[in-house]
């Protein structure tokens, strides 16, 4: 298969970027986006060009270091990150637009290489339970329903990838903080730090420069990991309990 | 050269105990005076830099990665073992050790396997109080399956996603304990050389890899947790990014590296389409508890899997292994899949492929029990090769998956340079000549937040008094050398992409050294190698410029190491007449076909010095004296 390629291309974060038009050239159907990718930059790299950065790592969707837009997606068409996407749910002859994903809280810093650390900050900022390594009970000291373990487990699926922020029109990184907060705040373990816990995440979440949900759901339409726009809502009820309790107490 | 284990003395039963009874310990106050590097953020690495950094510990932690929780551990899927009973089937301890050491083929130490056994348990309760939320049961209790090699079920999972679930969970610590401060992180760090001081690792030199900057890194200890080598062979289950770079570096400068040649090769992956494929990707040894594996009976049976009756497959494996089954160890199974697809029974494009199916688990459990189970898995299938696995059996085939060899460490997981620990994949230490599922994820937990926090004391102890400082001439000449090596890669002006090399190296040590070795075809290898070598110092392009984000750059120093590290590889499967495990010897089987281990010559530690460049590594020998159980011969029949 061809296919017509518009590449953003940046030398770095206060360079001025722009698109690039390279043609992709005898891509099997059976190849991934970025095995497609891939073959570009073998033929930029013997042409003695400078390929194209993109940072990917496991290539099976679940290590969230896929950070790319492709006709204006992010991480791309169907279900999964990019890496997950496959040339042949293109037809032959298509034009594909490719650009970093476009937020603020991620400064750009190649092509389509974004930092993404904001997201390990706000984890930082309250995202675990607090625990001693060698200090825990039996592991079956605890019960934990069924229902509440998947849904506990639903949530803990994010990827941390970004492609919530990127998609969401006020860059808002809701879905992935409000995913963290559920996972946690449903579990037992979950419970002694649960209200500093939503205090603390969306604090740091805010000074990172993210925005708030507006309930559009272009984070859920596109997340990779199947994160239900519910953690939101979870995330909003839970920052609400956490400010009126800090309210009581004073 | 005489390699000390330091095993504690007494009873098999004892000999943790005795150690942690006996051990240094460095008071709360002086923890704070030491400050340790560890390189590597999965679940070794990060685990280790949280337990540690809790005890007090200053610590710096280095992943290449844009950050710590995408270490490919994130990728595991199927489980994590541990010796708990909850099913009440009879497990213990004891049953834990005994098979991951006969599941490796008895070339693993004892006292260091029974120790992963002992800590397995306190694994999974630290785990459930992070709030990794493993399966569980309708009641509320934590739910278990079976994984190759065992006749119990005894691991724990988070769906088909238990390495995410795990990593995220020690990711979460390491998180809290960098807010604390306790623990700096820097992440697209990539250890370029150890710093050694009078013998001692102390230091390292890193490479950011976004401003290409290069930098000195000082400790009173270094902990090397850099995973494995299985991307030697370019195409494996491994992520892109997973390299042997810091371990082979440790290697130039003095730390053995031992049985490179017990590579795993796991049987239950998506076959390879193309040549432009740029990873396998495994589809978890959990489906075997449901999967049924076989082949056509006829040789070449271009009929779809559907329109071929029942009495016209092979079960292959539960014909040959009827007491476990589709259950038998990974070498064994993925062996079995290579015998038929070299008998022209294979299944797909080019016959490398056989069935693994599902049919009778649906028409047994139901669609949705199915979903529960592997859903995940299904769909990914589904995505990668197009077609849905409900419907239609799955096509597999063995890939490389993980490397048992590694680093030499003695029983404090210390290398034989003072001062070097190495964790987890990076270590040689737990797995003898092939793993058993499951347990990858244990010994990486362990290692990281059980025995290194331990051990450490011991060496620390010897060390009050000693901070190094990085303007010291060590770090001048390893900062030189490394300087000089990025330059020498980027003047070369060559005009074929990393990549190639890459792919040329894999598929030769797939050929030469893959599932079946023979001294002709590792002869072979030990001649091609070096002519790559040769041919990649001449004629690899690496576009523009050091001192920037260059991923040529980074690919170019990495492939270079697995170059090198592929000839020790080849060396090594030669040096060891026999077959255990995941290396075998086409001229060392039974009748039957199976392995053919030699225990009165081989049943050593492989274990390697560098000599420098060009010359022959010397090999040293750790005899495997087995005092309490006795070798016997492998059988999953």
């Amino acid at each position: 298969m061809n296919f017509h390629l518009r590449l953003w291309r940046q030398e770095g974060p206060s360079a001025k970027g722009g698109f690039e038009e390279i043609e992709a050239r005898d891509i099997p159907a059976e190849a991934s986006f970025l095995e497609m990718l891939d073959i570009v930059n073998n033929r930029l790299i013997k042409e003695g060009r400078e390929p194209v950065a993109f940072e990917s790592d496991c290539r099976e969707g679940i290590c969230g270091t896929c950070s790319m837009v492709i006709n204006g997606i992010p991480q791309g068409p169907g279900r999964g990150a990019a890496c997950q996407v496959y040339m042949r749910t293109f037809r032959d002859g298509d034009s594909i637009t490719v650009e970093p994903f476009r937020v603020a809280a991620f400064p750009l810093v190649k092509d389509l290489v974004v930092n993404r650390s904001a997201y390990d900050r706000i984890i930082q900022s309250g995202g675990f339970i607090t625990e001693h390594t060698g200090g825990a009970p039996d592991a079956a000291a605890m019960l934990i329903g069924k229902r509440e373990a998947d849904r506990a487990m639903d949530a803990a699926a994010c990827i941390g990838c970004g492609a919530c922020a990127a998609a969401c029109p006020n860059s808002s990184a809701m879905l992935f903080v409000g995913a963290k907060v559920t996972h946690l705040s449903l579990l037992p373990q979950g419970q002694p730090e649960r209200s500093g816990r939503a205090l603390n995440m969306v604090r740091a979440m805010d000074e990172e420069g993210f925005g708030n949900c507006s309930n559009y759901y272009a984070c859920e339409a596109v997340c990779p990991a199947n994160i239900s726009a519910s953690v939101i809502a979870t995330l909003n009820r839970e920052f609400v309990a956490a400010v009126i309790k800090v309210e009581v107490a004073n | 050269m005489i390699l000390d284990a330091k095993i504690p003395p007494g009873p098999l039963q004892s000999k943790w105990q005795h150690f942690k009874e006996n051990a240094k310990l460095i008071n709360p106050a002086n923890k704070r005076k030491f400050n340790i590097i560890v390189v590597g953020s999965g679940l070794a690495g990060s685990s280790a830099a949280a337990t540690l950094a809790e005890q007090g510990y200053q610590v710096d932690c280095f992943c290449f990665q844009d950050s710590p929780r995408r270490a490919h551990s994130i990728a595991a899927q199927g489980g994590i073992n541990a010796a708990k009973n909850y099913q009440n089937d009879g497990d213990s301890v004891w049953r834990l050790f005994y098979d991951t050491l006969k599941g490796g083929d008895f070339r693993a130490r004892e006292a260091n396997v029974y120790r992963l056994a002992e800590v397995s348990a306190s694994i999974i309760d630290q785990c459930v109080s992070q709030g990794v939320p493993f399966a569980r049961e309708y009641g509320g209790e934590l739910a278990n399956r079976s994984f190759g090699g065992a006749q119990v079920s005894r691991t724990f999972y988070a769906r088909g996603q238990t390495g995410q679930q795990l990593l995220l969970g020690a990711y979460s610590s390491l998180s809290h304990q960098i807010k604390s401060g306790r623990v700096t992180m820097h992440p697209h760090s990539e250890m370029l050389d150890l710093v050694l001081i009078d013998g001692h690792a102390k230091g390292i030199i890193v490479r950011n890899l976004i401003t290409g900057e290069i930098k000195r890194h000082a400790a009173a200890a270094v902990v090397l947790c850099t995973g494995g080598y299985s991307n030697a062979y370019y195409l494996s289950t491994n992520a892109r990014g997973c390299n042997a770079t810091a371990i082979w570096r440790a290697y130039k400068k003095g730390a053995l590296f031992a049985n490179p040649c017990y590579t795993q090769i796991h049987p239950t992956c998506i076959p390879v389409a193309g040549s432009y494929q740029s990873k396998l990707t495994l589809m978890s040894e959990s489906l075997r508890n449901d999967g049924r594996v076989w082949v056509p009976k006829k040789k070449g049976d271009q009929r779809p899997p559907q329109a071929i009756p029942e009495e016209e497959r092979d079960y292959y494996l539960e014909r040959k292994y009827p007491s476990y089954g589709n259950l038998a160890p990974r070498d064994i199974s993925s062996r079995s899949a290579k015998e038929v697809c070299d008998e022209g029974r294979g299944v797909g494009p080019g016959g490398l492929g056989v069935y693994l199916d599902f049919q009778d688990a649906i028409a047994r459990l139901g669609r949705p029990a199915i979903q529960e189970r592997y859903g995940n898995l299904f769909e990914m299938y589904e995505n990668i090769t197009g077609e849905n696995a409900y419907e239609r059996p799955m096509r597999i085939f063995p890939a490389l998956h993980y490397t048992m060899g590694g680093l030499w460490v003695d029983y404090h997981l210390m290398s034989n340079l003072p001062g070097l620990y190495v964790l987890g994949e990076a270590n040689f230490s737990d797995h003898g000549a092939n793993r058993l599922g499951a347990s990858a994820l244990m010994q990486g937990l362990a290692d990281g937040y059980f025995i290194l926090p331990y051990t450490m004391g011991e060496y620390l102890s010897t060390q009050f008094g000693k901070k190094p400082t990085t303007d010291r001439p060590e770090f001048e000449q390893a900062e030189t050398a490394v300087r000089a090596k990025l330059t020498q890669l980027l003047e070369i002006g060559g005009t074929t992409p990393v990549n190639e090399f890459h792919r040329e190296l894999g598929l030769l040590l797939w050929e030469k050294c893959g599932m079946a070795r023979s001294e002709t075809s590792l002869k072979e290898a030990l001649v091609e190698l070096p002519k790559l070598r040769e041919r990649f110092w001449k004629e690899v392009a690496i576009p523009g410029r050091g001192a920037a984000l260059n991923q040529s750059l980074e690919a170019a120093g990495r492939v270079a190491d697995f170059i090198e590290l592929g000839e020790l590889l080849c060396r090594d499967a030669l040096t060891r007449e026999e077959s255990c495990g995941g290396h075998f010897r086409l001229e060392h089987q039974t009748e039957e076909g199976e392995a053919l281990r030699h225990d009165e010559t081989f049943s050593y530690v492989h274990a390697w010095q560098y000599q420098g460049e060009g010359v022959a590594p010397q090999l040293v020998k750790e005899p495997l004296d087995y005092e309490f159980v006795s070798r016997s011969t492998r059988s999953y029949k």
